[in-house]
């Protein structure tokens, strides 16, 4: 646990003294701010929520958040310090649980930084502050989901471009995967895949936590989910660590 | 590494590497190496680029996984008690990485953290790699600005942090002008009696300087394994490089 937590602190460090961080938050909240008061018609609804926002916050993390994790083992080879961190005395688990959770930290900033939405809506009405708070645990269990998948494309390949390209298609599977229009095409072909594609996708429960509805499966998806791809990562680090 | 008691005449066995095979597709790039390093030995691993030096070095440090073969250090195998081996270990890699945006005493002191050191024994053995490899006046600058002789010594200060039996070095005085060679060799002089040491080099004057066996490489056998002194005799006219030409060129004549 102790190594976990040193690798978390100097990865989260190493956004910050790089300008990945600055950019990164920048962009997030220009766009995440534009989408929702134009695009999401944040006045003009004359709701005390923050719907708007939560609707576009999976499309943006789509598009940002590989671009964070691209880097973040494919730099490691890149520069040659993957041969100094993996023989250190730590498991490739520890290395791969301590990037994901720096990562995830470094979202939970930027997430925490759009905090003038919440002020906003509190200003003008009387949201349900319960409400927001679950809708915001479910950006950070979207977030660590498409992470944890960024995460294990980026030790995939070397190519920096080909993890990003990757983890936005496959985010964007896992994302769509209960729209009708997938499970619509899915069940006149093959029923069973159909039913499993609506289990398996991430859009509908996320919409459930932005309800404020917090359920014991929905938290046992996304743990199970980014459980699975920190596997993968693992794997995928131990067996081409040398390549 | 403390003084040991009345134990064995015989200088204790650190590093084990038998019948190591490393192959890439059909690309033989070390092929059925075995040797050992004992306490007190400096052992200069030698041969052309691309011999198979850094994929041996690799392979013992655990980093890549052998095709066939298996190394220890310090008892422990390096695939299977990997952590183990590891804490017993000092690597220098290849090209002597080292995270770019980083301080250097931020960078050995993530290093020593991961060590295991806390709090004021942390920042003693920092204080004391800086001290070794004399970076003092650099300690607050990040790895990316300095020079490539520094960086190299950043790196020497990582491997020798926690005071290790063994140190495994891939020309740790590559890119070094030759004050500061010749400081790093007195450096590993002065470390030898307690450990086992390995370093690879292509420079053939650091062999006769401070190794105390040297094993030559080529096309992933070993050729040559003996003292300096043993090895020039292997040619007439008794210089290391005429030896290491003939051995790494003109194999049928060596064998």
């Amino acid at each position: 646990m102790r190594n976990i937590v040193t690798i978390a602190d100097r990865e989260l460090a190493a956004y910050f003294a790089t300008p990945v961080a600055t950019v990164f938050i920048v962009i997030f909240l220009a766009l995440q701010g534009t989408l929702t008061f134009n695009l999401g018609n944040f006045f003009e609804r004359d709701q005390a929520d923050l719907n708007p926002f939560f609707t576009f916050i999976p499309w943006v993390f789509l598009l940002l958040i590989p671009a964070i994790t691209m880097r973040l083992w494919a730099e490691e080879r890149r520069l040659g310090t993957i041969e100094l961190l993996l023989t250190l005395p730590i498991t490739i688990w520890q290395a791969v649980v301590g990037k994901f959770l720096a990562a995830w930290l470094f979202c939970g900033i930027a997430l925490l930084l759009t905090f003038p939405f919440i002020l906003t809506v509190n200003y003008l009405g009387s949201p349900d502050n319960g409400v927001i708070a679950s809708g915001y645990l479910g950006a950070m269990l979207i977030a660590g989901s498409f992470l944890a998948v960024g995460a294990a494309m980026s030790a995939a390949t070397r190519n920096q471009v080909i993890a990003f390209v990757l983890a936005v298609a496959i985010c964007f599977v896992f994302t769509v995967a209960s729209y009708s229009l997938v499970t619509d095409f899915l069940s006149k072909n093959t029923p069973v895949l159909a039913e499993i594609a609506r289990r398996l996708a991430i859009l509908e429960r996320f919409q459930a936590f932005t309800r404020g509805v917090i359920s014991a499966r929905d938290l046992v998806y996304f743990a199970s989910f980014i459980g699975f791809w920190l596997f993968v990562n693992t794997v995928l680090v131990e067996q081409r660590k040398a390549d | 590494m403390g003084e040991r008691g009345v134990t064995t005449e015989q200088p204790q066995t650190l590093i084990e590497i038998a019948g190591l095979t490393k192959r890439f597709g059909s690309f033989v790039a070390v092929d059925n190496v075995s040797f050992t390093v004992a306490k007190g030995e400096v052992l200069g691993f030698l041969g052309p680029n691309g011999a198979g030096k850094s994929t041996t070095m690799r392979m013992l440090a655990g980093f890549m996984i052998p095709t066939a073969g298996r190394a220890s250090i310090c008892g422990q195998d390096v695939q299977t008690a990997a952590v183990a081996a590891r804490r017993a270990l000092g690597f220098l890699p290849e090209g002597a990485p080292t995270y770019p945006e980083m301080a250097v005493a931020g960078f050995l002191k993530f290093c020593a953290k991961i060590r295991g050191y806390t709090g004021s024994e942390c920042d003693d053995r920092v204080a004391h790699a800086i001290g070794l490899t004399g970076l003092q006046g650099v300690r607050l600058q990040p790895v990316e600005t300095l020079s490539k002789g520094f960086k190299r010594r950043v790196g020497l200060a990582q491997a020798l942090l926690h005071n290790p039996p063994v140190l495994v070095l891939d020309e740790p005085t590559d890119g070094l002008d030759p004050n500061q060679k010749h400081e790093v060799r007195a450096l590993i002089q002065q470390m030898a009696p307690e450990k086992a040491i390995v370093i690879s080099t292509h420079i053939l004057e650091e062999v006769d300087a401070v190794c105390s066996r040297a094993i030559v490489i080529a096309n992933g056998r070993i050729v040559a394994d003996g003292t300096p002194a043993e090895l020039a005799q292997r040619h007439p006219s008794g210089k290391l490089d005429d030896v290491f030409r003939l051995l790494t060129t003109g194999m049928k004549d060596a064998a």
